[in-house]
């Protein structure tokens, strides 16, 4: 079965309709991206996913027993609150420092366990949230805009971090980016969302289209820009909407 | 020993800078100081119901602390703002508390000591209460010292991992009253939420993990408690306010030499 799979899931928040009929599933040891315009809803799947929030209609089945490692979209820790990177990954359940040291190190920031959080860089604070998230050996990662705040080096450099750490762990990793432009070439799947799943596709042949080339170029070392997608309508949600979806053009 | 009323006015101050320490620290991290004041300024609607009901100041208040903070706590979770409500429910509790003690019939109620506290006029039964209630806080938060932690950081990090934010939000809603109803004998409702923030606030230079900065609150609280007590007998000033503002001097130092400390 699915990891984890959403069935006919319908949210409103405030009144507003934030996903309607969302149908995904996720399986075993897969990258899956999910990307869309701002506000489209890609947090709030996430949210749901974790049970964070409840579906107004619709269900949410998770294998039993499943982890999440879960990566928030940012992380405001107050000044007021002194914590070592260690302290953080303690919580909520305390560890040992072996199995701390072995998270960093996957995470690829091994000597950071005994710096303050807030002296860290935004870089090495996102590793540190990726090192919190692998601590329980997840069976799946679900990475809501990990690089917002990274430069592009930085991005790409995070994105190979998750690849390595996925062929490592096999777990399957879930990720939403709002950046229409840089889409993992890992990507098994990536989904289109807004409001509700407007597509989805290998980004392969996304990527094997003479024009993304000529548009993207090949990307750094994996992490390719390699999807194009143009939403032309208002967001009010009511899915009155035209959409202009290359990857099936050229699929 | 305990016959001695400063002896017993030095423990009582110890009692409630030890329970307002681990709390304020929370009070601080989460940014709830109104959510302190609101469920303090609550208190004196407490006196007024449990005297004009007859039973034990320390239950009414309790009681009356603990239905306000489960009503702030409430609308916290709202995505609506709630700066401005938080500030209505604060000083309208506290208004709304003042006109409920003047309404008592038959009843001449020495309104400072419960806006400021009497901590010389504590008593043993009053000494037991406050050790009492301090240690119950005090383990509660131990007790959920983790989750709290992890949910102060990010309810949503906190739900992956298992933990329910707003089930440990009830537990500090739960610490907050018990402090409360323990501090208005020493400090008075106007100024507990005074003895949570300012030895939360002048522990945050010298601390470098959550439990350091308890820890050395709980240190800067006391000292606050007993310096505050001998600068009033001293000086024949008022005592709660003697005390907070030792408290607020020695968060000025603590402030005065941070730079230096970060160096």
């Amino acid at each position: 079965m699915s990891l984890i799979s959403t069935h006919n899931l319908t949210l409103r928040l405030n009144g507003q309709m934030v996903l309607e009929d969302v149908n995904i599933a996720i399986e075993a040891g897969e990258i899956v991206t999910i990307v869309g315009p701002n506000g489209s809803g890609k947090s709030s799947l996430l949210r749901v996913l974790i049970g964070a929030l409840k579906p107004t209609s619709g269900s949410v089945t998770r294998a039993p027993e499943l982890r999440i490692g879960y990566v928030p979209q940012k992380l405001q820790i107050d000044a007021t609150l002194p914590l070592t990177v260690r302290g953080f990954l303690n919580l909520p359940r305390r560890k040992t420092g072996a199995v701390v040291a072995t998270a960093l190190t996957q995470a690829g920031v091994t000597d950071l366990a005994r710096k303050q959080m807030a002296d860290l860089s935004g870089g090495q604070f996102q590793r540190v949230l990726l090192a919190r998230a692998l601590l329980d050996k997840p069976d799946i990662l679900i990475l809501d805009e990990a690089t917002q705040g990274l430069d592009q080096p930085g991005s790409a450099a995070f994105y190979r971090q998750i690849e390595d750490v996925r062929s490592e762990m096999g777990c399957a990793v879930l990720m939403v980016s709002h950046d229409l432009h840089v889409v993992m070439a890992a990507s098994d799947r990536v989904l289109c969302l807004n409001g509700h799943v407007c597509c989805e596709g290998t980004p392969e042949i996304v990527a094997d289209a003479p024009e993304y080339r000529a548009l993207f170029g090949t990307g750094t070392q994996g992490a390719l820009a390699l999807y194009r997608h143009e939403h032309t309508h208002s967001h009010d949600h009511d899915h009155d909407h035209h959409h202009k979806h290359e990857a099936h053009d050229a699929g | 020993m305990l016959d001695d009323f400063l002896i017993r006015a030095g423990l009582a101050g110890i009692g409630v800078a030890l329970a307002a320490a681990p709390l304020g620290c929370f009070v601080v991290w989460r940014r709830m100081a109104y959510f302190g004041d609101a469920t303090a300024h609550a208190a004196l609607l407490g006196v007024a119901l449990a005297l004009s009901l007859e039973l034990p100041v320390f239950g009414g208040v309790l009681l009356v602390s603990l239905a306000m903070a489960l009503i702030v706590s409430g609308l916290n979770g709202r995505s609506v703002s709630t700066d401005a409500l938080l500030g209505v429910m604060a000083h309208g509790a506290l208004a709304i508390g003042l006109v409920a003690v003047s309404l008592l019939p038959n009843q001449r109620v020495d309104l400072s000591a419960y806006l400021f506290g009497e901590i010389l006029a504590v008593t043993k039964t009053d000494l037991l209460i406050i050790w009492g209630g301090a240690a119950a806080s005090v383990a509660l938060l131990i007790w959920r010292w983790q989750a709290l932690l992890a949910a102060t950081l990010n309810p949503d990090l906190a739900t992956a991992s298992g933990v329910n934010p707003r089930r440990e939000q009830l537990f500090l809603t739960l610490a907050l009253a018990l402090t409360v109803a323990v501090a208005l004998k020493v400090v008075g409702a106007l100024l507990i939420a005074a003895m949570l923030i300012i030895p939360a606030a002048a522990a945050r230079p010298f601390s470098r993990s959550p439990e350091t900065m308890a820890i050395m609150a709980a240190i800067i609280g006391t000292v606050s408690a007993l310096g505050g007590l001998a600068a009033s007998f001293t000086f024949d000033t008022p005592t709660g306010p003697s005390i907070v503002s030792t408290a607020a001097i020695l968060f000025a130092i603590s402030a005065g030499v941070a730079p230096a400390l970060r160096r």
